[in-house]
């Protein structure tokens, strides 16, 4: 990866082509700002932003490249190390995919889990991501907050996947054990804590008229630049971006469930916040629906041990906590994927960025940073 | 929008382009040469297929394979393109002035797997280093080092 | 003719030895009597130096330590989690073994760094802060220094302490830094304006700059309590100030985490990052003392004029607790905003205080001037 002269380099590079007056500086791989090691080389004048370029790479574990000597069983415990806060989903997706191909009928038990599981997902992620993104602005109290009901969620999981943060719970075919007895009344007892506390959010923050300030225009981007851009999830919606794969392709029992799909069209950051608040909400809801009505009967569909794809192209999409994930397989016929991608939310969202915070404050960059809501491994892949 | 109306169109302007229906969606095979005229089409109406989703490439060892996912966010009309690439002299010119999107998808498949992009706006490498040689995702890439084989 | 009116008003109180009330200045007076008599005039002066300096150290070290404990403290109960709990009874001694800690560490100057600056500017910051310890009376009668322009003194020195920042800053030759000094020196040039307006409302009201004659002009009533509306919106103005100049959140534009990563003192490490951090609770400290010495009476104790009955029973409480009890709370009222409040932008921050807190305290200083000269505080 980048060795030490390789960023001193790279930075007296791009300085030496700063004309005068413009000062370049570099956020991260190291900052606390960007989550992960993300690495900005930011050009300013003054306090203003001239020019964002992201440099990648700095957690790139070529995962496309791993799974082609993965079989169809092992691959999908790597994706779980891509967004890890949406485990879940990304481990769903590449399910389904190889469902998609041989395909292999989910049970209805195992298709109400995945939902209740990817939902709760979501909302663990969202959680995180607001209080990370009031960090971002300065505000610590948030992230206890956030953290309160997000490990109620990585407690729930725990015990029915034995892992909080990359469980590796689904697999082809359904998922990989059944539901831990408490599992129902668990999840009840957090929809009444989530109900609880998520006033206390608004009261804390979205009210406060600092944060509004700093929320309020900020990072505008619009609808067309969204689509241009090939933003999806909250980044996407809340520019009036119709993208829901939920809504657009039902997978799954989403077909069955009503939630609204979260729409706002300022297409700034206050816009993806209210968003991301909204579809907490819209998870709970389509928890709350299925809930109770989990059917009994068998958890994983009968599948050979070794899976052998037919010879072909099979893609599936979902809609993870930021955005769309796409799974793109090239099979040849074998035990192993011959090309495999993963068509990830954050490395589109990323590259809108520099486009949105051109000519704003420094503070800004960090305001819709925070609400483009970047996991870096999910970037880098 | 049906893919009978996209074939028909296509085939009106690109006559050397060949169809395939059996996936999910319609499949699009032509040259990388004529990429960029089709692209041009397809973006304005009455195709509108303004989402481009995924980006990426396929080495077939013999010759190279970009692969478009293109949506249209108005009817919902998703196809693919594929353009075929000479493996040896890999270019294709560049769509990330249709799709702005591509900009970054197209920086990142010019390193991995060796696409010169034509007419790219800053085709630098954004994953990897700027000393690195090779190119990973392309099959016959070999690293004693960081790469096991199982 | 303004100031003839409100100076002959000041000497209307009178100011009779309040006998009841618990005083410090009992064991100052012995202490000084003891060294005139068995010591030549410039030892006492000298000796009598010495114990100040000690004291001075002494409360530095041990407020340092105490406030960031408390604002550990507070920051957890704020935030759902129970804070400091192990080292000592309730995590006391936390700081200090922090402190111990920091000790150790290796005070690590960078290559590119102006040596000199760069390790002078915590001192610079230090300093400052323990120069503005003299004019603060901390109980009756014990006080370093009663200078006759106490509250000008206090505003003059004040000012320095943007210089360390600077000074650190620009000499860690780091742009992180430069960026975040840059900020600060913006912001608590532009926010003294403000305090200092805020400060002069009471000058007004009490005739002196004099912190003693400032404390006695509220004996009958604390200013922020017979002031009016217009004192209540110079204690407002002077806490978001405070707040601003000792670079507190919401206004910690200087060491925005989130942005410039610890701002001007990024480049710092070991003692000398613990001067600042010590720095910065002086700091507060010494604000919050200001604030709670002109607006609450400082360690005039709680008196309603007429109530005789009343005031003897307060009398009773010592004037240390009551000046540590306000200090205090106002010392509070800004950790709540830090861990409450999220950070301004830089321009939000000095639209603020040039758009709308310098032009409201320019009105309200004409105000108090005007409730001053006919006389209708009480």
């Amino acid at each position: 990866m980048y060795t030490e002269t390789q960023i001193l380099k790279d930075t007296t590079q791009t300085a030496a082509n700063g004309s005068e007056g413009e000062l370049v500086i570099n956020v991260g791989p190291q900052h606390p700002a960007t989550h992960g090691v993300l690495h900005l080389v930011i050009t300013l004048n003054g306090e203003t932003i001239k020019k964002v370029e992201p440099h990648l790479g700095y957690i790139h574990r070529s995962i496309e490249k791993m799974c082609e000597s993965l079989t169809y069983r092992q691959f999908i415990y790597v994706t779980s190390r891509m967004d890890y806060l949406s485990a879940h989903i990304n481990n769903h997706a590449c399910a389904m995919t190889v469902e998609k191909a041989m395909q292999i009928e989910v049970p209805q038990r195992a298709q109400y889990i995945r939902v209740l599981m990817d939902e709760l997902t979501r909302v663990a992620s969202h959680e995180l991501w607001w209080g990370a993104m009031a960090m971002d602005l300065g505000a610590f109290t948030p992230f206890f907050y956030a953290f309160r009901e997000r490990e109620t969620i990585n407690e729930i999981m725990e015990e029915t996947c034995g892992a909080r943060l990359t469980m590796n719970y689904m697999v082809p075919g359904g998922v990989m054990a059944d539901l831990h007895p408490d599992f129902v009344r668990k999840v009840k007892a957090f929809i009444q804590l989530f109900k609880d506390h998520i006033d206390e959010y608004d009261e804390l923050v979205t009210g406060n008229v600092i944060f509004q300030n700093r929320m309020k225009g900020i990072g505008y981007l619009s609808k067309e630049d969204a689509i241009s851009f090939g933003c999806s999830g909250p980044v996407a919606r809340a520019s009036g971006v119709n993208c829901d794969i939920r809504k657009l392709s039902p997978y799954e029992v989403y077909s069955q469930v009503e939630f609204d799909e979260v729409l706002q069209t300022e297409g700034d950051s206050f816009a993806r916040y209210l968003v991301r608040i909204a579809e907490m909400k819209q998870s709970i809801r389509i928890i709350e629906q299925l809930i109770d009505g989990i059917p009994e009967g068998d958890f994983q569909a009968k599948t050979k041990a070794v899976l052998k794809l037919p010879k072909g192209e099979f893609y599936s999409r979902v809609e993870t906590a930021r955005g769309e994930l796409g799974v793109y397989i090239v099979s040849e016929g074998g035990t192993t994927p011959y090309r495999i991608k993963f068509r990830s939310p954050g490395f589109s969202n990323l590259s809108a960025l520099d486009h949105m915070v051109r000519g704003s404050k420094i503070g800004d960059l960090m305001a819709t940073m925070g609400t483009l809501d970047l996991v870096i491994p999910d970037i880098d892949r | 929008m049906t893919n009978e109306e996209i074939k028909e169109f296509i085939t009106s302007i690109l006559p050397s382009a060949t169809y395939d229906e059996t996936g999910e969606w319609l499949n699009i095979n032509i040259e990388a040469a004529q990429w960029r005229r089709l692209a041009q089409w397809i973006r304005n109406a009455p195709f509108d297929m303004d989402y481009l989703f995924c980006l990426t490439c396929i080495d077939w060892k013999a010759h190279l394979t970009m692969v478009y996912h293109l949506t249209s966010t108005s009817h919902r009309h998703t196809i693919v393109v594929k353009a075929k690439v000479d493996r040896g002299d890999a270019q294709i010119e560049t769509v990330s002035d249709i799709w702005r999107t591509a900009e970054f998808h197209e920086r990142e498949v010019a390193e991995l797997f060796g696409v010169n992009f034509i007419n790219h706006p800053d085709l630098r490498k954004l994953i990897l280093t700027d000393d690195f040689e090779g190119y990973p995702l392309r099959k016959d890439f070999e690293d004693p080092v960081n790469m096991i084989r199982l | 003719m303004a100031v003839d009116i409100v100076l002959s008003k000041r000497q209307t109180p009178d100011s009779k030895p309040q006998t009841l009330m618990f005083s410090l200045q009992g064991i100052t007076n012995w202490i000084q009597n003891w060294l005139t008599a068995n010591l030549p005039a410039t030892w006492v002066v000298i000796v009598e130096s010495l114990i100040v300096i000690l004291l001075a150290i002494g409360l530095f070290a041990v407020l340092g330590l105490m406030l960031v404990w408390m604002e550990r403290k507070v920051a957890a109960h704020m935030q759902i989690r129970l804070g400091p709990n192990r080292v000592g009874p309730m995590g006391l001694f936390q700081t200090s073994a922090d402190t111990l800690k920091l000790i150790l560490k290796e005070g690590l100057t960078p290559d590119g760094a102006d040596k000199f600056l760069f390790n002078l500017a915590p001192f610079v910051v230090m300093i400052v802060g323990m120069l503005l310890l003299a004019p603060i009376a901390f109980a009756n009668g014990f006080q370093i220094w009663d200078i006759n322009i106490g509250v000008l003194y206090i505003s003059a020195v004040s000012s320095l302490s943007v210089i360390g920042i600077l000074m650190a800053g620009w000499a860690s030759n780091n742009k992180y830094s430069l960026l975040g000094a840059m900020r600060s020196g913006a912001q608590i040039v532009s926010y003294e304006l403000s305090a200092g307006l805020s400060i002069l409302c009471i000058v007004v009201l009490s005739g002196s700059l004099q912190i003693t004659d400032i404390i006695n002009a509220q004996q009958n009533g604390w200013w922020i309590l017979k002031g009016h509306i217009p004192v209540i919106i110079a204690f407002v103005i002077f806490i978001i100030a405070a707040t601003a100049e000792t670079n507190r959140a919401p206004f910690d534009l200087a060491e925005a985490e989130s942005e410039l990563t610890a701002g001007f003192h990024t480049e710092y490490s070991g003692m000398k990052f613990a001067l600042f951090f010590l720095a910065e609770y002086i700091n507060i400290f010494i604000v919050c003392a200001i604030g709670a010495t002109i607006f609450l009476g400082g360690w005039m104790p709680l008196h309603i004029g007429g109530w005789q009955g009343f005031n003897h029973i307060m009398d009773y409480i010592p004037s240390s607790v009551w000046f540590f009890g306000k200090t205090l709370f106002l010392i509070f009222l800004i950790m709540w905003f830090r861990w409450t409040f999220p950070r301004l932008r830089v321009d939000q921050l000095l639209n603020l205080e040039w758009k709308y807190l310098l032009p409201i305290s320019l009105f309200n200083l004409l105000l108090v001037t005007l409730i001053a000269i006919l006389g209708w505080h009480f």
